[in-house]
C-alpha cells in the first residue's frame, strides 16, 4: 500500500440476514481513497452507499449485518479483522462519521460542549481539562459557531447549526477520514451552500480525506475530487470529477442520472427518467445488474457481469466499453 | 372475469394483516405458552359444568371429608368444609375470568370514547376530560374499588362497576395518546381533504391504526383486574362465600396455613399462572404489533 | 381577462405561541389561471405548505379571502364546502405518512369516492379504481397490496391516484417529489405534466427545489418568512431575478457541472430570523447583502416593476 493511499477496499461483500431473506447490499466493491482526497459516492436509495460507510466504521447492525467477504484496509490496518476494542479506538480518532439527519444525531440532553468534548475524553487522554475546553472553543469557531453558545442544548439550534455541531464533533480529533452520509440533504438550499462552503475550507485546511455520500450530482460537482457511482451494491463508474462531468463516455446509468435532473439552463418539455426501479436486493438479476433497465442492453449483458474498463483515471463497468 | 378474480383477491387481503401479526407472535415461545395456559383456563372455566358438578362438589359441605390432602379421589384435596378443592378452583376460574373480561370490556368501551373525543377534538374538551381522568388515576385502584364496594355493597354487579370505573382512566389515556400520534399524519389530512366526517375519520382511519397499544393494555388490565378481585375477596369485600373465588379461598385458608398449606398454595398458584400468562400474551402482542414493517 | 381559477387576497395565518404571534403566512396575494401551474418556492419556514392548506381550507386563515372561480370559499358552510372539495385536492410530500397503513391500495384510492358518494355501484367503483391505477402507472396486480410493501415512487403514485379520484380541477402539490430518488422524481414529474395536459388540471406546485419548479411551472412565486417577495413567470424569474433573496436562492443551487461554481459574495450569511412578532420592514434585511437603512423602516409592498413581474424590495 503506497503512502498516498489511505483506504483500500478489496472485493467487499456485505449482506443483511433477515428472517426470511438475505439482502445483498454490497456486491464486490473495490475502492481506494488517497490522503486528503474527497470522494463522492453517488447513488440512489438502496445502492449500498450507507452500507459501505457503515462497513468501514464497522457499525453494521449487530446480528443482521455481516461482512461476508473482502478486506478493508485503513492506513494499513485491516478493519475486517479488528476487534470491537480496536474499533472503539479507531472510531472518532482515525475515522468519524457525519449522519444525514441533524435533528436526531445529537443527544438532546447533553449540551453542545459536552458532546464535542466527549470525543476528546475518549481519545485524547493526553489532554488536560483546560486544553480540552480550549479545543472545543477552537473547533466551534472553525465550524462557524460562536463559543458563547457552547453550553446550550441541541434544541436551541436550527437545523443548519446542528449540522455544524455534528461536523465539529467529527473533526474534534482531527481524523484522517470523514464519512459524510448525505450531510446536507436535510438542509435548506441556502444553508446547504453555507455548509458546503465551510466544508470545502476545512477540507483544505486540515487535509482530511472524505467520503461524501449523496444523490445530488450538483453537490458532487462542488466539493468532490473524485466520484464513484454506485448501483445495486457495485461501483459501476469511477473517475475524477472532470471524467464524470466532462467526458462523453458514461455508464448508461450515469447518463440516465444526468438525464433525470431538471436542468435549469435548458428548457425541456419532458425529463428523461430511467425506466423501472432499482432491483430487489434479495433477488438480484444475473449478468449486469442494470441490464433490465438499460436502453443499450446487449445479449452479453444478461449473462455476464461486466469487468472494469479502465481508461486512465476513468473506469466504467460496462460491456459497451470493453476493448 | 376480472370481477371474480378481484373478489378472490379481496377475500385474501383481509387475512394478510392478521396473518403477519400472528406469524410474528408465533415466534415468541413464551407468548405461545401463555396463550396455551390461558386458553386452557378459559376452556375449563366454560365447560366447568361438564367436568364437575357445582352443587355436589363445590358447594355441598361434607364435614367427614374435611382437610383431606390431595389424593386420587380429590385431586387438590378438600377444604375446611370438606368441599372438593379442584371443583372450587374450576368454578373460581369462571368467576375470575368472567369478571376480568367483562370489566375490561366495559372500561375499554367507555375509556375509548372518552379518550377518542379528548384526543381528536383537543382544546377544552380534552382538558376537562383528562383532568377528570387524572383525579381518578390519582386514587390507587384497590382503594377506589374498596370505596365503591363499601358504598354500594358487595355483590357481583357492584364489583363489576367498581372495577370498571377504576380501569377507565388507563384506557382513556392510552386511546388519547394513540389518537394524538395518528391524528397528525398526512393521511388523516387527506381524508379531510375530501370531506370525510369526523366520525368516519376516527372509526376508519384513526382507531385501526391506534389499536396496538390498546390491545396490549387490555390484556394487562385483565391480569390486574383478576388480582384486584382476588385481593378484594381476600379482605372480604369481594365475592362472598360460599361462591368459590380464588382470593376468598386464600382468605379462608389463611388460618390453616400451617397444617394445610395446600389450601392456600393451590389457589395462589392459579392466580399467579393466570396473571402471568396474560402478561406474557400482552408482551408478545406488543412485540408482534409493533415492528412497523418498514424494511 | 378571465377570472383566475384560484385567487388569494390578503391571506394571513398567524399562530398563537406563548412568545407571541407566529406569522406563518402574511398578506399573500396570488392568482392562478385555469390550466396553469403556479410554483411556490421557498425554504423551510416560509409558509408555503401552510398557504397550500389554507387554500383548501384544511386550515382556517386568520384573515383574507380565498376565491375559487371568483367566489370566496371562506364563507361557505359545510355543505357547500363538501360540494367543492371534489374539485380541490392535494398531493402530499411524504409517501410514507400520506397513506393509511391499514388500508389496501384499492381501498385508499376508492375512499374519496365512497365518502363523496360520487359512485355508489360496486362494480363501477372497482372499474374506476382500476382505471385510476392504470392512469398513474400502477400495475393491476398491486390492487390488494399494502403501502408498506411498496417503494416511495409507487406510493406517491397512489397518492396521485387518490387525488384524481374525484376528478378535481385544482390540485395542490405539496413537495410531491422531494422525498423521492432523482430518477423516480423525473418519472413522477413527467406523470404530473402528462396528467395536466390530458385533463386540463391546474396545479399549485409547492417546492424548495428551484430546478424542479422551472420545469413544471408557468408562473413562480418566491416566499420568505410568510411573505411573497417576488412573483413572475418562470422564464423571467430565472433569466432576471430581481429580489436579492431570489438571486441568493438561485446562486445556492449546486449545478451538476464543473463550470458553474457559486459566486462566494452571493452566499448569504446567517440564519432565518424569527417569524414570531416580526419587526416592521423587509424580513430579509438582516441577511441581505444589499440592505440599507430604509429596508427596516416600514413594510415593503409587492410592486409591479415590469409587466407581470412583481417584487417587494426597496431597491426598485
Amino acid at each position: 500500500m503506497s503512502t498516498k493511499t489511505l483506504v483500500e477496499i478489496k472485493d467487499l461483500h456485505v449482506v443483511y440476514n433477515t428472517d426470511e431473506k438475505t439482502v445483498y447490499a454490497v456486491n464486490g466493491l473495490n475502492l481506494t481513497i488517497n490522503r486528503g482526497e474527497t470522494l463522492g459516492l453517488v447513488g440512489e436509495t438502496g445502492a449500498g452507499k450507507t452500507t459501505t460507510a457503515l462497513s468501514i466504521m464497522k457499525l453494521l447492525p449487530d446480528r443482521v449485518g455481516e461482512i461476508r467477504q473482502g478486506k478493508i484496509l485503513l492506513d494499513n490496518i485491516d478493519i475486517t479483522r479488528a476487534t470491537p476494542a480496536d474499533m472503539r479506538l479507531i472510531r472518532g480518532e482515525s475515522v468519524s462519521m457525519i449522519f444525514q439527519d441533524p435533528m436526531t444525531s445529537l443527544n438532546p440532553i447533553l449540551t453542545v460542549s459536552d458532546q464535542i468534548s466527549e470525543v476528546l475524553d475518549l481519545h485524547r487522554l493526553d489532554m488536560s481539562s483546560e486544553e480540552k475546553i480550549k479545543k472545543v472553543d477552537e473547533i466551534l469557531k472553525l465550524v462557524g459557531l460562536s463559543a458563547d453558545r457552547k453550553n446550550e442544548y441541541p434544541h436551541q439550534f436550527s437545523g443548519g447549526m446542528k449540522q455544524r455541531v455534528v461536523i465539529a464533533m467529527a473533526l474534534a480529533c482531527e481524523p484522517k477520514l470523514i464519512l459524510a452520509d448525505e450531510p446536507t440533504t436535510a438542509l435548506d438550499v441556502t444553508i446547504q451552500a453555507q455548509i458546503l462552503s465551510m466544508m470545502k475550507e476545512l477540507k483544505q485546511r486540515l487535509n482530511t480525506a472524505m467520503i461524501f455520500i449523496t444523490h445530488d450530482l450538483g453537490v458532487v460537482a462542488q466539493i468532490c475530487d473524485r466520484v464513484a457511482i454506485m448501483y445495486a451494491g457495485e461501483i459501476i463508474e469511477i473517475g475524477t470529477t472532470a471524467d464524470i462531468f466532462d467526458n462523453p463516455n458514461h455508464h448508461p446509468y450515469t447518463s440516465g442520472l444526468f438525464g433525470s435532473i431538471p436542468d435549469m439552463t435548458k428548457v425541456a418539455k419532458r425529463l428523461n427518467p430511467i425506466e423501472g426501479l432499482m432491483p430487489d436486493p434479495t433477488d438480484l438479476p444475473n449478468g449486469c445488474k442494470f441490464h433490465p433497465r438499460c436502453p443499450k442492453c446487449m445479449e452479453i449483458c444478461e449473462a455476464v457481469n461486466p469487468g472494469d474498463n479502465i481508461d486512465g483515471t476513468h473506469t466504467i463497468k460496462c460491456h459497451l466499453f470493453s476493448q | 372475469m376480472t370481477e371474480q378474480k378481484e373478489k378472490q383477491r379481496i377475500v385474501v387481503k383481509k387475512k394478510s394483516q392478521i396473518a403477519s401479526i400472528w406469524h410474528r407472535f408465533k415466534k415468541n415461545r413464551l407468548a405461545l405458552f401463555g396463550v396455551a395456559v390461558f386458553v386452557s383456563m378459559l376452556l375449563v372455566a366454560v365447560f366447568a359444568d361438564f367436568i364437575v358438578d357445582y352443587e355436589k362438589d363445590a358447594l355441598m359441605q361434607n364435614m367427614a371429608q374435611r382437610f383431606q390432602r390431595p389424593s386420587g379421589e380429590h385431586w387438590f384435596g378438600t377444604d375446611n368444609f370438606g368441599r372438593d378443592l379442584f371443583a372450587r378452583i374450576i368454578f373460581g376460574a369462571r368467576i375470575s375470568l368472567f369478571v376480568g373480561v367483562i370489566t375490561i370490556s366495559l372500561s375499554l368501551f367507555v375509556g375509548s370514547v372518552i379518550g377518542a373525543s379528548a384526543g381528536y377534538y383537543g382544546g377544552r374538551v380534552d382538558n376537562i376530560m383528562m383532568r377528570i381522568m387524572d383525579v381518578f388515576l390519582a386514587i390507587p385502584q384497590m382503594i377506589m374499588a374498596i370505596s365503591i364496594v363499601a358504598a354500594l355493597g358487595t355483590g357481583m354487579m357492584n364489583i363489576l362497576i367498581a372495577l370498571s370505573i377504576a380501569q377507565i382512566p388507563r384506557f382513556a389515556r392510552i386511546v388519547r395518546s394513540s389518537i394524538l400520534t395518528v391524528k397528525c399524519q398526512d393521511f388523516i389530512e387527506a381524508a379531510r381533504a375530501c370531506g370525510t366526517s369526523d366520525t368516519r375519520i376516527i372509526a376508519k382511519h384513526i382507531l385501526p391504526n391506534a389499536i396496538g397499544p390498546i390491545v396490549v393494555q387490555a390484556t394487562l388490565s385483565v391480569a390486574s383486574t383478576i388480582l384486584i378481585i382476588a385481593a378484594l375477596s381476600f379482605v372480604g369485600l369481594g365475592i362472598q362465600p360460599p361462591t368459590p373465588e380464588w382470593g376468598s379461598m386464600m382468605a379462608d385458608a389463611k388460618s390453616q396455613m400451617r397444617y394445610h398449606e395446600y389450601l392456600i398454595i393451590i389457589p395462589g398458584i392459579f392466580i399467579a399462572l393466570t396473571v402471568m400468562s396474560l402478561n406474557v400474551i400482552g408482551d408478545g402482542l406488543r412485540d408482534a404489533l409493533d415492528p412497523r414493517l418498514k424494511n | 381577462m378571465s377570472t383566475p381559477l384560484i385567487e388569494t387576497k390578503g391571506l394571513k395565518k398567524y399562530f398563537k405561541t406563548p412568545k407571541g404571534d407566529l406569522h406563518a403566512v402574511d398578506d399573500v396575494n396570488l392568482k392562478i389561471e385555469k390550466g396553469n401551474t403556479l410554483g411556490v418556492v421557498g425554504e423551510s419556514g416560509c409558509g408555503k405548505s401552510t398557504l397550500g392548506r389554507i387554500i383548501l381550507r384544511l386550515l382556517e386563515p386568520t384573515a383574507g379571502e380565498v376565491l375559487y372561480n371568483g367566489k370566496n370559499i371562506l364563507n361557505y358552510d359545510r355543505k357547500q364546502m363538501l360540494d367543492i372539495r371534489k374539485e380541490l385536492q392535494i398531493i402530499f410530500q411524504d409517501p410514507y405518512a400520506s397513506l393509511n397503513p391499514r388500508m389496501t391500495i384499492s381501498e385508499i384510492i376508492a375512499e374519496p369516492i365512497k365518502v363523496c358518494k360520487t359512485i355508489t355501484n360496486k362494480k363501477e367503483l372497482n372499474d374506476k379504481v382500476f382505471e385510476l391505477m392504470e392512469t398513474v402507472g400502477l400495475a393491476e396486480r398491486l390492487v390488494n397490496t399494502y403501502p408498506h410493501e411498496l417503494d416511495g415512487g409507487r406510493r406517491q403514485r397512489i397518492g396521485i391516484a387518490r387525488a384524481l379520484a374525484l376528478d378535481p380541477e385544482f390540485i395542490v402539490c405539496d413537495e410531491p417529489v422531494s422525498a423521492l430518488d432523482v430518477s423516480i422524481q423525473a418519472q413522477i414529474l413527467n406523470l404530473l405534466m402528462d396528467l395536466q395536459d390530458q385533463r386540463g388540471l391546474t396545479y399549485m406546485f409547492i417546492t424548495h427545489d428551484l430546478s424542479v419548479v422551472k420545469h413544471i411551472s408557468k408562473d413562480v412565486a418566491v416566499m420568505y418568512l410568510g411573505q411573497c417577495v417576488e412573483r413572475t413567470d418562470s422564464e423571467t424569474l430565472f433569466r432576471n431575478p430581481l429580489h436579492p433573496y431570489t438571486q441568493a436562492l438561485l446562486n445556492a443551487i449546486p449545478i451538476p457541472s464543473l463550470r458553474s461554481r457559486p459566486r462566494s459574495e452571493l452566499v448569504i450569511k446567517g440564519e432565518i430570523t424569527s417569524p414570531i412578532n416580526p419587526r416592521p420592514g423587509c424580513r430579509f434585511a438582516a441577511r441581505c447583502p444589499r440592505a440599507t437603512k430604509i429596508c427596516t423602516e416600514h413594510n415593503v409592498e409587492l410592486k409591479e416593476i415590469e409587466s407581470g413581474h412583481f417584487v417587494a424590495c426597496t431597491l426598485y
